[in-house]
């Protein structure tokens, strides 16, 4: 083919640069979608609960995730702070997932459990009145914000659609499920069960 | 863990594709190779013969230091991908992986570490609290695990003990130190507002002021007084000073005559925290830690009949902080 032809043909390079590279896509994402160790749980992985799922659309719609990553990659530096390393099946029904690429805070992927309900109240009102060196903002609002009429019901089951295995008991209860907590009360649900049900992670 | 194994089809996907784009890349640097050209004789420039606007495209060679390195990241690529895990299922001859280079990374630092750590548990308690070298280590497991909470001078907050006052909710000997930190603690006040209705958590908490010596109303404190015997001192004690005070170190009930109020928020009397604890209660929480301090520690069954050199060989970093939370208290 003269180079000519595509040079002066913008449709016809485009298609041709789609091909060069999508190579890369090909070889290194798709064969993921047929691995086990990628599309399985881990065993004892079980869907957010709704207060748990309602707390990570807060955690994505304060942004979270451009301070807090939750992956801890398998080196010795981040085992010996944040835990066991993470694998993928800890985070097949999560959609998206929240891995984050960033951290100006610490990972979260395992500080399920780490700290008391309590800490995480006093943390999330307000980060100095527990770690006076913090600069993270205060989150104090979601002590007063009501999640009722949210429709946490109709996102499980858009989720179930995506493969997470809601029942429709859980469905049904959604909304009476959170009925009189708060925003505050989601996030410190969802950040405690964070990477708690690999057995081995300490 | 499942298997990372892929199935024979995307295994050969893989394999196929990666060795022909790079099949593909020297045939497309080989097909256009022409390095070897010498300028014509009057000058002129040889052009591509595309010509946009007047303007033309001359058709130089490649440098060749370029083509070379172009070459040399062909040949890389085909050695890497014989060494390492690249080409579908195949494991390279290496076999490198990467939870392996982990594996020998945390090996390595147990070598390297180890005969520091098990050096430390061998000494008491006491010993290392007086060992300045080992208290700058166990200082920076603390910095690291604990400061979270109690602060990085330990001096504690709004719900969450100072560790430097020596008042204790368990208890300050070394064993009950080092207990605290492998279980973890919850310390429980029931809600008493339906037990004593709002003019007995009045009268009641002037009670307990009275017991630390604070400002109260003298009547209201000993109307209050037989309703603290019976339904107090089973946790705080005859005397209000506290379950630890009595010889039990797992109610945590603190010691009311010590002044020490750890729901003391700033800016909040005594009273209004002492009835506010009296209406609703407490529930103070610490995690267990033995497996955040001391990695892959599997506590055997009977851990709370063990030595204490028995649980310090187990948990060496656990048994330095324990020093380190012992010394903050000697001498006060």
């Amino acid at each position: 083919m003269k180079h000519e032809i595509v040079e002066k043909n913008v449709g016809l390079m485009m298609v041709l640069i789609l091909v060069v590279i999508s190579f890369g896509g090909l070889v290194e994402i798709t064969p993921l979608f047929f691995q086990e160790a990628t599309t399985k749980p881990v065993e004892g992985l079980k869907p957010l609960n709704a207060l748990q799922l309602e707390g990570r659309d807060i955690y994505v719609r304060e942004g979270c995730y451009t301070c807090h990553s939750q992956m801890i990659r398998p080196f010795r530096a981040e085992t010996e702070r944040y835990g066991h390393y993470s694998v993928a099946g800890e985070f097949v029904y999560d959609h998206p997932f929240q891995w984050g690429s960033k951290r100006t805070g610490p990972d979260l992927a395992r500080v399920g459990g780490r700290y008391s309900d309590d800490w995480h109240y006093a943390h999330l009102f307000n980060p100095r009145d527990v770690v006076p060196e913090s600069i993270m903002p205060s989150y104090a609002w979601m002590n007063y914000a009501s999640m009722e009429n949210n429709n946490t019901d109709v996102k499980m089951k858009r989720l179930r659609m995506l493969g997470v295995p809601y029942t429709d008991d859980d469905i049904a209860g959604a909304r009476e499920f959170i009925s009189g907590k708060t925003e505050m009360d989601a996030v410190v649900a969802y950040l405690q069960q964070l990477g708690t049900v690999l057995k081995d992670a300490r | 863990m499942f298997s990372q194994d892929l199935s024979g089809f995307w295994s050969l996907w893989i394999t196929v594709i990666t060795l022909g784009v790079i099949g593909f890349c020297w045939w497309l640097l080989n097909g256009n190779r022409v390095t070897d050209k010498a300028p014509a004789a009057n000058g002129e420039v040889q052009t591509t013969g595309h010509a946009a606007d007047g303007i033309e495209e001359f058709d130089n060679p490649l440098p060749r230091w370029w083509f070379l390195m172009f070459v040399g990241t062909i040949i890389f690529g085909l050695f890497y991908l014989v060494l390492y895990p690249g080409l579908g299922n195949y494991k390279g001859l290496l076999g490198w992986t990467s939870t392996g280079q982990w594996e020998d990374e945390i090996a390595h630092a147990e070598e390297f570490y180890a005969p520091t750590f098990q050096n430390y548990a061998q000494s008491d308690v006491i010993t290392l609290a007086n060992d300045p070298e080992a208290m700058q280590v166990a200082g920076r497991l603390y910095q690291n695990n604990c400061a979270v909470c109690h602060g990085s001078s330990a001096r504690g907050g709004y719900g969450f003990p100072n560790l430097t006052n020596n008042s204790w909710l368990y208890g300050g000997e070394a064993e009950t130190i080092r207990n605290t930190i492998i279980n973890g603690r919850n310390g429980l006040m029931p809600a008493w507002i339906d037990m004593l209705g709002e003019e007995g958590v009045d009268t009641m908490s002037n009670h307990v002021l009275s017991l630390s010596g604070l400002d109260h109303d003298v009547a209201k404190a000993q109307e209050a007084a037989p309703m603290f015997q019976a339904i107090c001192s089973s946790c705080h004690g005859a005397d209000g000073k506290g379950s630890a005070a009595m010889g039990i170190d797992s109610i945590g009930a603190p010691d009311l005559t010590a002044n020490t109020w750890l729901y003391l928020q700033p800016g909040q009397s005594v009273y209004d925290s002492v009835s506010y604890t009296l209406r609703n209660g407490r529930n103070g929480l610490m995690p267990a830690q033995a497996r955040y301090l001391d990695y892959g520690v599997e506590l055997p069954a009977n851990i709370d009949s063990l030595s204490a050199q028995e649980k310090a060989q187990l948990m060496p970093k656990l048994h330095l902080v324990t020093a380190y939370i012992y010394s903050l208290n000697q001498g006060k």
